[in-house]
């Protein structure tokens, strides 16, 4: 069985983020890009599931501009078999992403997609489900375990009121959650041998694929700022605080 | 004008308070009427009580053994079948509408705006991105159909009105797949108010250094009355269940009161509280980050100020 990982670049969780002063966006400009942790999460599953014998390659697979290639490259030194890049000059939305994914999977026919449950520049979290939709098959979003044995896999998903688990025929979507694994680190070597790793490149256009970037972003801005409040210096003090407010 | 319907969330006979917070939001988008779906094996109690709230046109009851457990894949067809007279399509962003929606809007072949925190008109809204240290403006063009997420933090509940709407069985003819079986769900401890919507909220983080130390935290919280939450970081060490998560990739909540305690205040716990109404940092460390959001900060250990607020109580 193939895996395929959706494995998207963005910018860093550690770096602060500044609206521009005109509102037409945020600083991107010479700024830190990383994997988004939720699909470095789904690549580490899909690789386990590889050792495990589960899965016999590991695909990644990401839309971005062309110079992500030394982020595919990332995925390959982490253990990935090879890597697919699809080429756009602008960022997609998950619409398009989803319906470019499904050009993969028809091309590829994995037996399970794993993403991230959400990118964290765009916090949409909809590709997943949206690609499993597209795709007619079924879904188990905010994983935190995966077992997979025959053509099932039992999922067990973080949900508002608990862990909810879920039988799924394969093929399916699985999406990550935080707690589903802790990735591997990158060894030296393996950043070596992934530079001879097949990398293929598409344009976005030559799949085909109808824009769902319906959307229209028309202002950016920053968050309204709470203010600094006061400082009580002991427990009686934070009481009387409470009180005076009408909290207590 | 807008024909809304919202997909309603609930469980064990009991809607969620997030369908009436989404019906809040629903009515801010100049509604010409706003219908409720209740997709249930037995809907009839819930349809009851999404009746009685304020602003709701009717009630569409879709009883299936199918829909006993809500599987987004069982539900997306259905919701898909009724979405064809209406001009907007919501649900809550917990996490069945998170696992709902973007399945509907795909199947729809349309774009979803996902966590609306605010409506400016009926196509357009504010969202948060990267993790709320943005938040932008989105149009939604008017001549397709809107597929959204509501941001329950961001809307109170509406309440119940002066008449109750009526409630109509309807079909939802769709092929549902059997590709997806509900095997169980394991609930977390349910003796304490619901973190989502208590009005109060005791949360611990990495600082408790234990599983066994968190009962300071559920002394206090009890005193008060409140939900208990947890940083990721308090969550990751196993000390919590990951349902006690607050924070981007967690709950994302407003309560009146929030009490942070050996929380340090990653900007990602940050954004899960900043519609909170009060905010209580307590943490050792004065530079935390946590007391530049605080209204009220208190540095010190934990483990002797817990106890000496909890007897002042």
């Amino acid at each position: 069985m193939k895996i395929l990982v959706a494995y998207k670049r963005v910018v860093d969780y550690n770096v602060r983020i500044q609206v521009k002063p005109d509102g037409s966006g945020v600083v991107t400009d010479g700024v830190k890009l990383s994997p988004n942790p939720f699909d470095d999460i789904a690549l580490e599953e899909a690789l386990r599931l590889r050792e495990k014998g589960v899965a016999t390659e590991v695909i990644v697979a990401t839309i971005a501009p062309s110079d992500a290639q030394p982020h595919l490259r990332n995925g390959l030194a982490m253990g990935a078999n090879r890597a697919i890049h699809v080429t756009t000059d602008s960022a997609v939305q998950p619409l398009t992403a989803a319906r470019a994914l499904l050009k993969l999977v028809e091309k590829e026919q994995p037996g399970l997609v794993i993403l991230g449950k959400q990118a964290i520049d765009d916090d949409c979290g909809q590709t997943g489900q949206m690609l499993a939709a597209l795709w007619g098959k079924a879904q188990a979003t905010s994983a935190s375990k995966v077992e997979v044995s025959g053509n099932s896999a039992r999922v067990t998903r973080e949900v508002d009121a608990g862990l909810e688990v879920l039988d799924v025929d394969l093929p399916a979507v699985v999406t990550t959650d935080l707690r589903l694994n802790e990735p591997r680190f990158i060894k030296l070597p393996d950043i070596m041998k992934a530079k001879s790793k097949p990398l293929e490149t598409l344009t976005l256009d030559s799949l085909g694929v109808e824009s769902g970037d319906h959307l229209k972003t028309t202002q950016y801005a920053p968050p309204a700022k709470r203010t600094k409040g006061v400082m009580v210096k002991d427990a009686a003090e934070l009481v009387a605080a409470l009180k005076s407010k009408g909290l207590l | 004008m807008s024909k809304i319907l919202i997909v309603a969330e609930h469980a064990n006979g009991q809607l969620n308070p997030s369908t009436a917070k989404t019906l809040t939001a629903a009515k801010q988008m100049g509604a010409a009427s706003i219908d409720i779906a209740v997709f249930a094996a037995d809907p009839a109690g819930v349809a009851a009580q999404a009746a009685a709230l304020d602003g709701v046109g009717r009630v569409l009851t879709i009883a299936n053994a199918a829909n006993a457990n809500a599987l987004a894949a069982v539900l997306a067809p259905q919701v898909v079948a009724l979405a064809a007279n209406y001009t907007h399509v919501l649900g809550p962003s917990t996490t069945f509408g998170k696992d709902l929606m973007p399945r509907v809007a795909a199947l729809l072949g349309e774009a979803q705006v996902s966590d609306i925190m605010k409506v400016i008109d009926s196509h357009t809204f504010q969202r948060p991105i990267y993790a709320g240290n943005a938040i932008i403006t989105v149009e939604a063009p008017k001549d397709r159909k809107l597929v959204a997420t509501v941001r329950n933090a961001s809307f109170a509940a509406s309440g119940n009105g002066a008449a109750t709407a009526p409630i109509e069985a309807v079909a939802a003819s769709a092929e549902l797949p059997t590709h997806t079986r509900f095997v169980e769900l394991q609930a977390g401890a349910k003796d304490r108010p619901d973190l989502q919507t208590a009005s109060r909220v005791v949360s611990g983080g990495r600082a408790l250094g234990s599983a066994e130390a968190f009962s300071v935290i559920y002394a206090l919280a009890d005193k008060l009355g409140a939900g208990v939450g947890a940083s990721r970081a308090a969550v990751d060490a196993g000390y919590v269940p990951s349902d006690m998560q607050v924070g981007q990739t967690g709950k994302i909540i407003a309560p009146e009161l929030y009490v942070a305690i050996g929380i340090s205040g990653a900007i990602q716990h940050l954004t899960g509280i900043k519609d909170a109404g009060t905010i209580v940092a307590i943490n050792k460390d004065g530079e935390a980050p946590i007391f530049e959001v605080a209204d009220i900060g208190l540095v010190g250990d934990l483990f002797k100020l817990v106890p000496e607020i909890e007897a002042l109580l």
